[in-house]
């Protein structure tokens, strides 16, 4: 049951990757880019979720709560780069 | 008093910090509890310098029935807007909506925002320089006024009363 | 009973990050894409979280790290998302409806 249910999860999640970098590729406009960057990273989290169930391991939590922070900051600085054309003032 | 103040600026920030380092290391063993205290303590006090004003909560029991509605609103509002996109024939009526604030509260204006992009249908884009309007886009807006009620007396009000302002 | 509710967590938050990436990829302007990420996505990870700690909560060890993640989630999807609506408004990027006027 469990199984079954982390398995149909991660077709889904899988599917959204491939929807983002679809959106990655075809744009239009940079911020598009971006958002379908941030997009992503939030689905990888989710992919590293279902796989800590899956495999019943705790160590991948490391991992994703990195991936939450570099994400952020990563999207961050690509806005106020696009914002002001400088990253730190 | 004005010893402690200064050498604990904020003590919830310090308390939060303490439990943050707890759940990061997934252990209450002494060694941690300690470190995380002393982590708890340095920060805020070595970042004093670079805060704002100081946050007052003033009523403890709304921000925690607010903080519920708000999860509430989240979810059920999620699964209509998971509607409007899953249905191709639907026309959507995406608007720009200036919202005017009743507060100039910088932490007060922010969770009002970030609580404006959380629940489905609105996102919170820009504050003007003033601090008097925030403005917002709407997925689906029917009547800008009754969004502008809605947002009002439903998130804005109970958000002033908790900080008092 | 609890691997019921568990498996019915992890499908309601696959189904929600499925829905938040087909609105980006669907939409037809940035301002309206902007919409299903930051939510439905948000929610749909912070399903998946839920899911993981009642699951990592009946094994022997007790893990609070997804708390950690949800909270981190919950407080930079709409951070993250003002940015990039705050970028896109300077950029002037082509929206369906009419830009409103920049006060700068």
């Amino acid at each position: 049951m469990l199984a079954t249910a982390v398995l149909i999860a991660m077709v889904m999640v899988i599917l959204a990757l491939v929807l983002n970098i679809w959106r990655v590729i075809i744009g239009p406009d940079v911020t598009d880019r971006i958002l379908a960057l941030d997009t992503l990273y939030i689905n990888s989290i989710a992919l590293l979720v279902l796989l800590g169930i899956h495999m019943a391991s705790a160590h991948y939590f490391e991992a994703a709560l990195l991936i939450a922070m570099m994400g952020f900051i990563g999207t961050s600085a690509l806005c106020k780069y696009l914002l002001r054309g400088d990253i730190i003032e | 008093m004005n010893v402690l103040k200064r050498l604990v600026p904020h003590p919830i920030f310090s308390l939060l910090l303490w439990i943050v380092w707890l759940l990061l290391n997934n252990t209450i063993a002494m060694g941690h509890v300690v470190l995380g205290a002393v982590v708890a303590l340095i920060l805020p006090w070595a970042t004093a310098k670079f805060w704002a004003d100081r946050l007052h909560v003033h009523k403890p029991g709304l921000a925690l029935r607010f903080l519920l509605l708000v999860l509430w609103d989240i979810t059920v509002a999620n699964i209509q807007v998971a509607k409007l996109i899953m249905n191709p024939m639907r026309k959507l009526r995406p608007a720009f909506i200036e919202y005017p604030l009743d507060t100039d509260h910088d932490f007060a204006v922010t969770v009002l925002a970030a609580t404006i992009s959380l629940t489905p249908g609105t996102v919170s884009i820009d504050v003007n320089s003033d601090r008097s309007v925030l403005l917002i886009h709407g997925l689906d807006i029917e009547d800008e006024a009754a969004t502008i009620a809605e947002i009002k007396n439903r998130y804005e009000k109970p958000i002033r009363e908790i900080f008092g302002c | 009973m609890i691997e019921i509710i568990i498996s019915v967590f992890i499908i309601f938050g696959g189904i929600f990050t499925l829905i938040g990436s087909i609105g980006l990829a669907r939409r037809p302007d940035f301002y309206t894409r902007l919409h299903g990420p930051t939510k439905a996505t948000t929610l749909g990870v912070g399903g998946l979280l839920v899911a993981s700690m009642i699951y990592f909560g009946t094994q022997e060890t007790i893990s609070m790290h997804e708390l950690l993640v949800t909270m981190f989630l919950f407080m930079t999807a709409p951070v993250s998302c003002h940015l990039m609506a705050k970028a896109a408004l300077h950029l002037r990027v082509r929206s369906e409806v009419d830009l409103p006027k920049s006060d700068k």
